[in-house]
């Protein structure tokens, strides 16, 4: 795979040494009828080579728009990006011309989204669909291109790759599709990979496969995972870093040990004790209280206010909570973050 | 796939045979309320019996059960009193005209004892033009339109394709086309034929009232154009809400996610989802075009299969009558075959058993 990179062009600004990719501060709303929904609002969050950060956070919670945001694949209106910077290697992405930020993308910042049925193209060949991406930015011929197609599909571990290749997507099973779109993000050899709920949509043993092909793969290509997710099980298999977010905020954010060993915000709290365990079998299920806020209607001050169990008159007032240094290396958006982490 | 296409073929039979039995029946209703067609051929004169009976059974209306009103001509009386198994009756006009259509390629003559087959051989390729200009223009004009106000839905633009597309579709064709030859053909034409510096081939030609047998596919253009425009509306509409689903589809935010320009994600992405549909209303809406052209040919006074059926009723041929539109029936089944085989050429998910 290193001819490859030849043809990249050469992105003005780029430091070697900086982090792969840095959010900082990032808010994007919607304008819609109804109002405005404020769907991130400042999101920070740094990701190293080869490493694993997992974004974690219930249904809405604007997860999925940060990972949209950072690929600049918003659907435009009605969804803005209304400040903060996307720092690849020291370049803010976001004041990249439109040309230049979609030579990034799949470049150095690829995509795998969640149902692999939708998001490939079910008219085209997955051969074609892979084949475009060396057509469009190494400006290979027709052939050449499918032939890396065919290698990128083994490399996935597609069996008979060579047939496959002029398959449609409704002719392979989810689990192959699923392989199909990360063959098609790594095709360009990216340096960040934003996987957004890449099991979801899968049985349990083929999320297994597809997640232990997707560690395996970034190892050995020493890439960083962004994995945006909401099951707690995938997190503690392979994330590094977990950010959780709640109402378009991350909440929290500490490695992952730290995380399962002593939450230290008490959504993140009500999420570890609202997973199944062996060892409770047969009693009732612990879940966190109420719904999340609609993002046209934040409550003031702390967001989750309304369904914490530590709630006292300083959350319901804006300002919103800072981020407690808790440790060294890990931040929680509390004021009695102590008292979380110490009732344990 | 081929069994399917015999299973379709299969299914034209009973389709062909029952709209022929339909015109049959009508033509001769007609036949039988109205009186003897031949007896136009000779105006108001009073032509001899013997004359009139000879012509009659030349023509093909000597049939006695043209002379029972309600009689559906499927049987009649033996003359040697056998007929079919004994019953004194044997296969009337209906069969007759069957045989003759599908065994000896004889659809028959008309009152001036010309062969359909030559009256269609002729009128063809005048409809196959209007309708090859109505198509072109309907697709071209009306995809063109849809994608634009589909990519910007709620623009001026597509305002104004959403307006002028209702305005279009609720006005009928025949008023239209009487419109449009008044004020394009007539007013505006005679307008363009007093400048000097105008080539024929436009004022007269192209914006000529009716169809100009010296300019045969320039004064053809305005009458396809308005026979195209009903569906052009419809196809504008039907490419627009298309285009507005597609564009927000997971596999187009993927192909922006691969880093495609924007040509790209629309011009393969998107438009290639978004036309399976409309391509089937085309190839479905030629039938409905065939229709239209009857209509148009009348107003526009083109020498094609439209107004030859439209005359030909008038004057109750119906050996005419049913030739022309058994074949029309035709074109308009193996149209739809057609387009039901590109249906699953374009969208691969589609299989036929």
């Amino acid at each position: 795979m290193t001819d490859v990179n030849v043809k990249m062009e050469a992105l003005a600004g780029v430091d070697p040494n900086a982090l792969p990719l840095q959010v900082k501060d990032l808010h994007v709303e919607f304008r819609t009828r109804n109002g405005i929904a404020h769907a991130v609002n400042g999101v920070s969050f740094d990701l190293r080579a080869g490493e694993t950060r997992a974004i974690l956070g219930e249904s809405g919670c604007g997860k999925s728009v940060t990972a949209q945001a950072i690929m600049g694949i918003l659907d435009s209106p009605p969804g803005f990006v209304t400040g903060g910077e996307i720092l690849y290697r020291g370049v803010d992405l976001l004041k990249l011309p439109e040309s230049e930020r979609r030579k990034v993308r799949a470049n150095r910042i690829a995509m795998i989204f969640q149902d692999a049925l939708s998001a490939l193209n079910p008219v085209f060949t997955v051969g074609f669909q892979l084949a475009e991406l060396f057509r469009m930015h190494r400006g290979m011929s027709r052939q050449d291109a499918k032939a890396r197609a065919v290698e990128l599909l083994d490399l996935v571990k597609i069996p008979a790759a060579r047939q496959r290749v002029n398959d449609y997507p409704h002719q392979f099973s989810g689990g192959m599709r699923q392989r199909v779109m990360i063959a098609m993000a790594l095709a360009l050899d990216p340096e960040v990979l934003i996987a957004d709920e890449p099991t979801t949509a899968l049985d349990v043993t083929v999320q297994a496969q597809i997640m232990a092909l997707l560690a395996e793969l970034q190892r050995e290509r020493n890439m960083g995972l962004v994995l945006i997710t909401h099951d707690m099980g995938v997190v503690a298999d392979v994330a590094d870093r977990i950010s959780v977010m709640y109402a378009g905020r991350v909440i929290e954010e500490a490695g992952v040990d730290d995380i399962y060993a002593s939450p230290a915000h008490p959504y993140t709290k009500g999420l570890l004790e609202s997973i199944p365990r062996l060892d409770l079998k047969g009693q009732e299920l612990s879940a966190i209280k109420g719904l999340p806020p609609a993002l046209t209607n934040i409550p003031p001050g702390c967001a989750f206010n309304p369904r914490c169990r530590y709630t006292q008159e300083v959350c319901r007032e804006d300002p919103v909570p800072p981020l407690y240094q808790v440790s060294p290396s890990r931040t929680a958006a509390c004021h009695f973050w102590k008292e979380v982490k110490g009732d344990e | 796939m081929g069994r399917y296409v015999i299973r379709r073929l299969l299914q034209f039979i009973p389709t062909v045979l029952g709209t022929m039995f339909l015109l049959h029946y009508i033509t001769s209703l007609a036949i039988q309320f109205s009186g003897n067609p031949v007896r136009a051929l000779f105006g108001d004169r009073t032509p001899p019996p013997a004359l009139l009976q000879a012509i009659t059974e030349r023509l093909g209306y000597g049939d006695p059960c043209l002379d029972r009103k309600g009689d559906p001509c499927l049987w009649r009386a033996a003359e040697d009193g056998g007929g079919l198994l004994g019953s004194g009756y044997e296969l009337g006009l209906f069969f007759d005209r069957l045989h003759g259509i599908f065994f000896n390629f004889d659809f028959g003559i008309n009152l001036r004892q010309q062969e359909v087959t030559d009256l269609v051989a002729n009128a063809i390729p005048f409809t196959l033009k209007l309708l090859v200009i109505a198509i072109v223009f309907e697709a071209v004009v009306g995809i063109a339109a849809g994608v634009l106000a589909g990519l910007r839905g709620g623009s001026f633009l597509d305002y104004m394709v959403k307006i002028s597309t209702v305005f279009v579709i609720s006005v009928p064709i025949f008023v239209l086309g009487l419109v449009v030859r008044e004020f394009v053909g007539v007013k505006f034409g005679n307008v363009l034929r007093g400048q000097d510096w105008i080539p024929d081939l436009i004022s007269v030609g192209v914006f000529s009232p009716v169809f100009k047998p010296d300019y045969p596919l320039a004064s053809l253009i305005i009458p396809g154009m308005v026979l195209g425009s009903v569906s052009l509306a419809t196809t504008a509409r039907l490419t627009r809400t298309s285009i507005m689903e597609n564009v927000r589809a997971d596999y187009v935010r993927t192909a922006k996610a691969k880093g495609l320009t924007n040509k790209r994600v629309i011009g393969v992405h998107t438009l290639r989802n978004s036309l399976i549909p409309v391509i089937t209303f085309l190839g479905v809406d030629i039938g409905a075009a065939m229709a239209g052209a009857v209509v148009t040919e009348t107003i526009f006074n083109v020498p094609g299969i439209g107004r030859l059926v439209t005359m030909s009723a008038r004057t109750g041929e119906s050996s005419v009558v049913i030739g022309v539109v058994t074949m029309l029936v035709l074109v308009v089944l193996l149209a739809n075959l057609l387009v039901d085989i590109l249906y699953a050429v374009l969208d691969p998910r589609i299989r036929y058993e």
